[in-house]
């Protein structure tokens, strides 16, 4: 971890604590009012705690000009990025892509050549829809230990986190509560659930919050229809192509509309938010994620569309293309950021009851 | 000198609560109505940028406030804290016009959160601002322009001129240019004078120059004094102020709620002779934060030292500047430069004066006091004796000045001879109107919304 990056966010957070106006705007004040001082683990913790509604930077006293220059939605975005970049594993990959969206553009290019590579290479022995083009044994080849490696990865640093931040052991009650917020998005909503100060200053607005739901459920409709459509090939032996009134096919193309219109609206609100009260750096890499991601749901979309017709086989591709270099990357870009958010809830629902049993 | 193109009903000098409780009111009424705001944008608000809560009575539970607060044990707190320097009429009123102010706040965008953590005590009585004040500025700057009321930043008012019972013009300074106004009507709200520092000095003496401004350096008294000057009608003693002891490292200006210091009942005080000269453990320190800025400004080079050991560190809220820290007095003196032999004296005088602390509590007075000791402490005396110890050095911390203009319950200005038929006041610049002297938490937003909403609706009936 960056000890100059924790040691700005210990300064704030000291004023913060001297202050306490903000209390009721989200979980970082709560967790931050009840400490004296702020161990590394602390700061990481309120670090991802936070989720960049920016309520405390614009109701702040203490902004500049003012000498103290609080930022706090900065500080803490910059230690959770180096967070996110210290924990990962392997570390050679670590802070290749938050900070760099060029990078991502550049994977995602070589995601589309290995996919076309490998339809050319391996192709088929004559199977039926997709399969025709790229065999599902070689899709499963692939595509196994694409998922398998990056979810190993994600566990190896939450392991790193939890240990950082002193998590305990999980009970069920704390696994509920966090996602609950998470469900509702709870800290993208201010206290009185107006929403954040992100697109026009100080304006409350919904935008961004409805914003994010749309791509966390769109993405995660997506995975659902993923996963059925395993358990429906393997468990019932039900073979793709599936028509549109299957479960794949409705999750699927829901999950892709919302991901595609999602992450589009996510990247123009994201234009017009005030860049200095995130973190500057990882811009790039962050517009470079949300269009990738939007970019899967879309390509699977001209896919579905442009299925029957002789272009499937290039955009089977592309899609599978984005899809692996999605996949891939999720430790190093900022979809990891879904993980250490839930587990920063997990941790701050144990700190809420380790209080209500000493009361 | 040039003119704006705009014709005003109503110009409203100044930019915070007052002032936009007043700009609002009065649109909602029809009125074209000009905010002057001498501060720039990040600056805007005035001390309302600080406030955190607003004291309101209520009959039954109102907003995030519980129970019950009723005008009589309203008016009876504020009496104890002006002993009765307080113009009784006006009071009532603005108390009594508080209950409706918590859903109009609402209404016009500020929300409220439960009693902050360490302010459990306020919970029945002030209702706390989601964000703080800024946040209450910034909703009331967007429903004023939603209201269509203009705004200019950094425009900075230099005369009203008065007419025997008018103002005939407002003049004022903007992007480097003078600028004159001949609006229907005028408020002021425009605060005290606090951070003029030789209006300061006049009115204290030398000790002045070593008080700290807790809030805005913008309110310099300009349109007070101006008005002052050409014979409107004051109120107030210029030497009161809402005063309260603060970290002596806070800044000159605008250090606002987290130079505040929690550790006195716990402490000794000393000055800077390392002698103490004020009972610490009198009352709990909500009750006595603001008599210290007074007993501090009275001390030689106006500043106080307060000291305590390990076992006290961890009783009130942290403060933002840590503490001096040593592990043993002589270290601490020297760090604190104060003489160190003095110092240890009068740390064995007290301590040995100390008798059986096993009932100390800190929430409450536990009556755990010194015998024989002048000055005694009387709550939560325990010895000084386990290092490592701490220093805190305090200073006069002024929140605004209660010198300003005497109003009526519409909100009005006089001169000897009668009324300013187009001239309202409201806010700190006419709170010295009800506080004479002390102050009682969350008040000075009460006078503000009440009296800010009663001048913008006077001025807009004059006007229309």
């Amino acid at each position: 971890m960056q000890t100059d990056l924790i040691q700005e966010a210990r300064r704030q957070a000291e004023i913060c604590n001297a202050c306490r106006y903000c209390e009721g705007y989200c979980s970082v004040f709560p967790s931050l009012h009840a400490e004296r001082a702020f161990s590394d683990g602390d700061i990481t913790q309120l670090a991802n705690l936070c989720h960049n509604c920016r309520g405390c930077y614009y109701a702040c006293q203490y902004t500049a000009p003012h000498a103290f220059d609080l930022n706090l939605p900065k500080a803490l975005a910059e230690v959770r990025r180096d967070s996110w970049e210290s924990f990962a594993w392997p570390q050679p990959l670590a802070r290749r892509f938050h900070t760099h969206g060029g990078a991502i553009a550049l994977a995602l290019v070589i995601g589309f050549a290995l996919l076309f590579w490998a339809v050319r290479a391996i192709g088929s022995s004559g199977g039926e829809g997709f399969y025709a083009v790229l065999s599902h044994n070689a899709m499963v080849a692939i595509f196994a230990p694409a998922f398998l490696l990056p979810l190993f990865s994600i566990v190896f640093s939450l392991r790193r986190y939890w240990a950082e931040v002193g998590g305990k052991p999980i009970q069920m009650s704390d696994l509920t509560a966090a996602l609950k917020r998470a469900g509702k998005m709870q800290d993208l909503a201010a206290g009185h659930s107006e929403g954040c100060n992100f697109e026009d200053e100080d304006r409350f607005s919904q935008g961004r919050r409805h914003i994010h739901h749309v791509i966390m459920y769109g993405f995660l409709l997506c995975f659902a229809s993923t996963s059925v459509a395993t358990i429906m090939h393997y468990v019932f032996g039900l073979h793709a192509p599936y028509g549109f009134w299957s479960l794949p096919k409705l999750f699927g193309i829901s999950g892709g509309l919302l991901l595609t219109v999602g992450c589009g609206a996510m990247a123009l609100l994201k234009q017009k938010s005030d860049r200095d009260l995130g973190d500057p750096s990882a811009w790039g890499g962050d517009i470079g994620f949300i269009l990738l991601l939007g970019f899967v749901g879309l390509s699977g979309l001209v896919l579905y569309a442009l299925g029957s017709t002789p272009l499937m086989p290039a955009l089977l591709a592309i899609h599978l293309g984005s899809v692996l270099t999605f996949f891939l990357l999720t430790p190093y870009t900022k979809m990891a950021h879904g993980f250490y958010r839930l587990a920063a809830l997990i941790r701050d629902a144990q700190r809420k009851r380790d209080v209500s049993m000493v009361r | 000198m040039a003119t704006p193109k705009e014709a005003y009903d109503i110009a409203v000098i100044g930019g915070g609560n007052a002032a936009l409780c007043a700009a609002m009111t009065a649109a909602e009424a029809g009125a074209h109505v000009l905010i002057l705001e001498t501060a720039p944008k990040p600056y805007r608000g005035g001390n309302s940028r600080h406030t955190r809560n607003f004291r309101c009575m209520h009959k039954t539970p109102l907003g995030p406030l519980v129970e019950e607060y009723s005008e009589d044990e309203y008016l009876s707190d504020l009496l104890k804290v002006t002993g009765g320097k307080t113009d009784e009429h006006l009071a009532r009123l603005a108390i009594r016009t508080s209950e409706e102010c918590l859903p109009w706040m609402e209404e016009h965008g500020v929300r409220f959160q439960p009693s902050l953590s360490g302010t459990l005590s306020l919970a029945r009585t002030n209702a706390f601002f989601m964000g703080g004040g800024k946040s209450l500025v910034n909703a009331y700057y967007r429903a004023a322009a939603g209201l269509g009321v203009d705004v200019l930043y950094e425009a900075a008012v230099t005369h009203l001129e008065l007419n025997s019972d008018q103002i005939e013009w407002v003049d004022y300074t903007y992007e480097g240019q003078s600028h004159r106004i001949t609006p229907k009507a005028v408020i002021v709200a425009s605060g005290g004078f606090q951070a003029d520092t030789d209006w300061l000095t006049r009115a204290w003496g030398e000790p002045a120059k070593n008080f700290l401004i807790r809030g805005t350096p913008y309110n310099r008294g300009v349109v007070l004094s101006d008005l002052l000057d050409q014979g409107v009608e004051s109120v107030g003693d210029p030497t009161q102020c809402h005063a309260v002891a603060i970290d002596g490292r806070a800044p000159k200006f605008d250090g606002g709620i987290v130079s505040r210091l929690d550790c006195v009942p716990f402490s000794i005080v000393v000055n800077k002779h390392a002698e103490r000269f004020y009972d610490e453990g009198e009352d709990v320190w909500p009750k006595r934060y603001a008599i210290w800025g007074r007993l501090v400004a009275a001390q030689p080079d106006q500043v106080g030292y307060a000291i305590i050991d390990t076992k006290s560190l961890n009783l009130f809220m942290p403060s933002v500047f840590p503490p001096l820290k040593a592990d043993t007095l002589d270290e601490l003196a020297g760090m604190m430069d104060l003489p160190a032999e003095k110092l240890k004296a009068t740390v064995s005088a007290f301590n040995a004066a100390c008798g059986d602390t096993n009932g100390f509590h800190p929430t409450e007075l536990d009556g755990v006091t010194t015998s024989g000791l002048i000055p005694p402490k009387t709550n939560w005396a325990r010895p000084i004796t386990e290092p490592p110890f701490y220093g805190y050095s305090l200073r006069t911390g002024v929140t605004f000045t209660y010198l300003g203009l005497k109003v009526d319950e519409t909100a009005q200005c006089s001169t000897s001879s009668g009324k300013i038929k187009n001239l309202w006041a409201a806010g700190e610049t006419m709170a010295g109107s009800i506080l004479g002297q002390g102050y009682l938490a969350g008040f000075g937003m009460t006078i503000g919304t009440v009296f800010g909403r009663i001048a913008g609706r006077e001025a807009a009936a004059y006007a229309n």
